[in-house]
């Protein structure tokens, strides 16, 4: 029931971040460091999520067939494969080398 | 049927399509990351932003907390409320449907937007891009749900895996240049060393607050990291929509 209630609250939080841009002044927002900050931590959470579901396991890190996903989901990347394919790159990657024993 | 010769609902239509279909891997990931088939639906219809989306499941498929995962998934849409205010000036919604408008503001919704330069284009390419994702990716979300939840042990499917690739392929798109590249490096390290001391779900939250200093004192350009993660005029490289309209 409590994750229902942090998940209620994330939409609701969501929704509020995108009518702010609608109902604020402009000219409150149009502070370049605000889009800024808005922007490295794009960046900075997408590549802290990337490596905390790589390796870390509980309050342990580990390294084990996710190292594989990261690898091949890269490689399919430079290739500039849609990212429906990018994410079977992974899995299959991860799957494959569970199967050759590496857990 | 005039409409479809519209530049901007044409490329809103095709990135309707490109979103939509990773909804798949949304719906997949998020019934084995422990979330029920109602839950992820939700997240679908009422949050409706994929980064924020992949974050909160993210953040609960390493048995972080839900506070925990709510952090992650509300900095991360705080980007919707810039193009909030981007999209407002450029179609200057009324009344009721400056409330619709709000929610289908996102990444794709807005790039296909700022792409165009014809004012009633860029209320088409919204319009279309926004309500169109909306329909598709929720559709999607429901079908990967159902196949997810009928897979099994989600592990030896690769299905953690995925989750990985489906970050990756989220940033990917943001890191155009070198200074990108670093902040991305930074934050990857201050997670690994806060993993170890601090409950799970929390180095995702570290990382944003390294993430937010970088961003407070450095001086890069203000719509780095801005960019969506399908790119509506991928083949257009000439009316991209960064450079202008920002």
């Amino acid at each position: 029931m409590t994750l229902w209630m942090w998940l209620l609250l994330s939409c609701l939080l969501a929704y509020g971040w995108k009518l702010l841009g609608y109902l604020v002044p402009a000219s409150v927002l149009r502070d370049p460091r605000m889009s800024r900050i808005a922007g490295t931590m794009t960046i900075g959470l997408l590549a802290s999520l990337t490596i905390v579901n790589t390796v870390a396991s509980g309050q342990a890190l580990a390294l084990d067939a996710r190292l594989g996903a990261l690898a091949a989901a890269g490689i399919a990347l430079v290739f500039r494969a849609p990212f429906l394919v990018v994410v079977l790159a992974g899995a299959g990657a991860a799957a494959g080398l569970r199967l050759l024993g590496w857990n | 049927m005039r409409l479809l010769q519209s530049p901007a609902v044409r490329v809103g239509l095709s990135i309707s399509i490109a979103t939509g279909l990773y909804g798949v891997s949304f719906g997949a990931l998020s019934v084995t990351s422990g979330l029920d088939f109602w839950q992820t639906m939700a997240l679908s219809l009422l949050l409706f932003s994929g980064g924020s989306q992949f974050a909160f499941i993210g953040v609960v498929a390493g048995g972080g907390s839900g506070v925990a995962a709510m952090g992650a998934a509300t900095l991360l849409g705080m980007r919707n409320g810039i193009y909030g205010m981007q999209v407002n000036a450029l179609l200057q919604p009324r009344g009721w449907l400056r409330f619709a408008a709000a929610h289908v503001t996102i990444d794709e919704s807005t790039a296909t937007s700022t792409g165009q330069t014809d004012p009633l284009e860029q209320k088409r390419g919204f319009w279309t891009a926004g309500l169109g994702i909306f329909v598709l990716w929720n559709l999607f979300t429901a079908v990967g749900a159902l196949a997810g939840g009928a897979l099994g042990d989600p592990k030896q499917w690769g299905l953690d895996g995925a989750a990985v690739a489906a970050f990756l392929g989220l940033l990917w798109p943001r890191l155009k240049g070198r200074e990108p590249v670093a902040i991305a490096v930074v934050c990857a390290l201050a997670t690994v060393l806060a993993v170890p001391f601090v409950p799970a779900g929390v180095p995702i939250l570290v990382a944003a607050v390294v993430a937010a200093a970088i961003g407070w004192f450095s001086h890069g350009r203000s719509d780095e990291g801005l960019e969506p993660d399908v790119d509506p005029y991928a083949e257009h490289p000439h009316t991209h929509h960064s450079g202008d309209a920002k």
